[in-house]
């Protein structure tokens, strides 16, 4: 039985009918087409799915569409501010914290979230945050780098 | 995931409507579990009531000589709270240790608890701090409530509302984290209560359950070399592919060491 979700992404409006077992993740990439979103394993392990909803981070392959009514939802498309890159972005780019690149918006809205109550993290805290997103290229070693650059640099 | 009728009811009452003569009907908690196990179509509910929407269910409160945590609170506030970790430090240190950040972000202390994973954390603090789960018809004591695998005292309508943990003198957790899931392959809760020594282990059997003979010999010595000695008998344990019944039996009491070290024993 289709049902209407509504909620706010990335700051605007959008709704979409959906049926009970659509999965957030896949309402955002397929209806609303923000495809920056990824799927990785699709069993709540590889958090290349990270969103925020009401201002924490979330596994959006586990979380039904139905249960976002209402929320206020932020995915990758919504970090950058009138072109320019966020902090946590230009970092990722200027530390070379990817290669394939899939993980990265998992990664980065996972990093967010960290600062949001830890801005001055230790290297062992990033890692430790991190434990939820998989990267299978770089070994982790630019990605703490470009989270610790970005804290620096949010910090100010 | 197989198609099924969603509720989100705004009180317990129009929960319990839902619920009633809807046997096939299950209750949403942070999802965590629920989710994934119906996406790989081992459930099949035919209503799925979505507890989020009461806002009763969800907060931290203190009273004199307890903490009660509704049962919609998320582990992530559960660890993030400052009330938790000055009175139970023991409980704040295994809700930072559940899962992933956006697990802990989601997960409840209720769903868990209702489910009885036998790997679960929860079931260790509920059982080895003396807890009182509280429902929308009773209370049950943590001795009455954890039943098998999966399995616990609820009733199929009855839903678990609050969680009381009384203040215990010291406690500590430790448990050997599957590096994967970080479910725990063994984890173990020792608690000294106004009522002696308790030592509750999950991970190892069905269900959650409490070590006698730990508790005695922690009664008369609360270090972690009274323990020196102890066998877990490993014939009831559980084995899969991540460890041996005599293996964990083994972790056990690595882990029960390890808790009286971290409860300063």
């Amino acid at each position: 039985m289709p049902s209407t979700v509504s909620f706010t992404l990335n700051g605007e409006p959008v709704s979409a009918e959906v049926s009970s077992r659509t999965l957030l993740v896949d309402m955002i990439r397929e209806q609303l087409g923000r495809t920056g979103t990824h799927v990785g394993c699709d069993t709540s392990q590889c958090g290349a799915c990270v969103i925020h909803v009401d201002g924490v981070s979330v596994k959006s392959c586990t979380m039904l569409a139905l249960q976002a009514d209402g929320a206020d939802v932020v995915t990758i498309e919504g970090v950058a501010r009138n072109g320019e890159l966020h902090p946590m972005q230009a970092a990722f780019r200027e530390h070379h914290g990817l290669q394939c690149g899939f993980c990265t918006p998992g990664m980065i809205m996972s990093a967010l979230d960290l600062l949001q109550t830890n801005p001055d993290p230790s290297e062992g805290e990033v890692r430790e945050w991190l434990e939820g997103n998989l990267c299978r290229c770089t070994g982790y070693q630019n990605i703490v780098k470009a989270v610790l650059s970005a804290a620096a640099t949010m910090r100010g | 995931m197989y198609e099924f009728n969603y509720h989100r009811p705004a009180s317990l009452d129009e929960a319990k409507r839902i619920l009633s003569g809807n046997d096939e009907a299950k209750l949403l908690g942070g999802g965590m579990t629920l989710l994934p196990t119906m996406k790989m179509r081992l459930a099949q509910p035919s209503d799925l009531v979505d507890l989020s929407a009461i806002a009763s269910l969800s907060g931290i409160e203190v009273a004199g000589d307890s903490i009660t945590i509704g049962a919609m609170t998320t582990h992530a506030q559960v660890a993030a709270s400052a009330e938790v970790s000055s009175r139970i430090a023991a409980l704040s240190v295994l809700a930072s240790g559940i899962g992933d950040a956006q697990v802990r972000n989601r997960g409840t202390i209720g769903g868990s608890v209702a489910n009885s994973d036998p790997a679960a954390d929860y079931p260790a603090a509920v059982l080895g701090l003396n807890a009182t789960v509280i429902t929308d018809e009773r209370e049950i004591a943590a001795d009455d409530f954890f039943t098998g695998m999966f399995e616990t005292a609820l009733g199929p309508q009855e839903i678990l509302t609050a969680i009381r943990f009384p203040l215990p003198k010291r406690a500590g957790y430790a448990k050997f984290p599957n590096p994967a899931s970080r479910y725990a392959v063994a984890g173990v809760m020792v608690a000294e209560t106004g009522n002696g020594v308790r030592v509750a282990v999950t991970g190892a059997g069905a269900n959650a359950y409490r070590v006698s003979e730990m508790e005695s010999a922690l009664s008369a010595n609360f270090s972690a070399s009274a323990l020196d000695g102890l066998a877990v008998d490993a014939s009831e344990l559980n084995g899969d592919l991540h460890a041996s019944p005599e293996y964990r039996a083994h972790l056990v009491v690595v882990m029960a060491k390890r808790a009286v070290a971290a409860a300063g024993g």
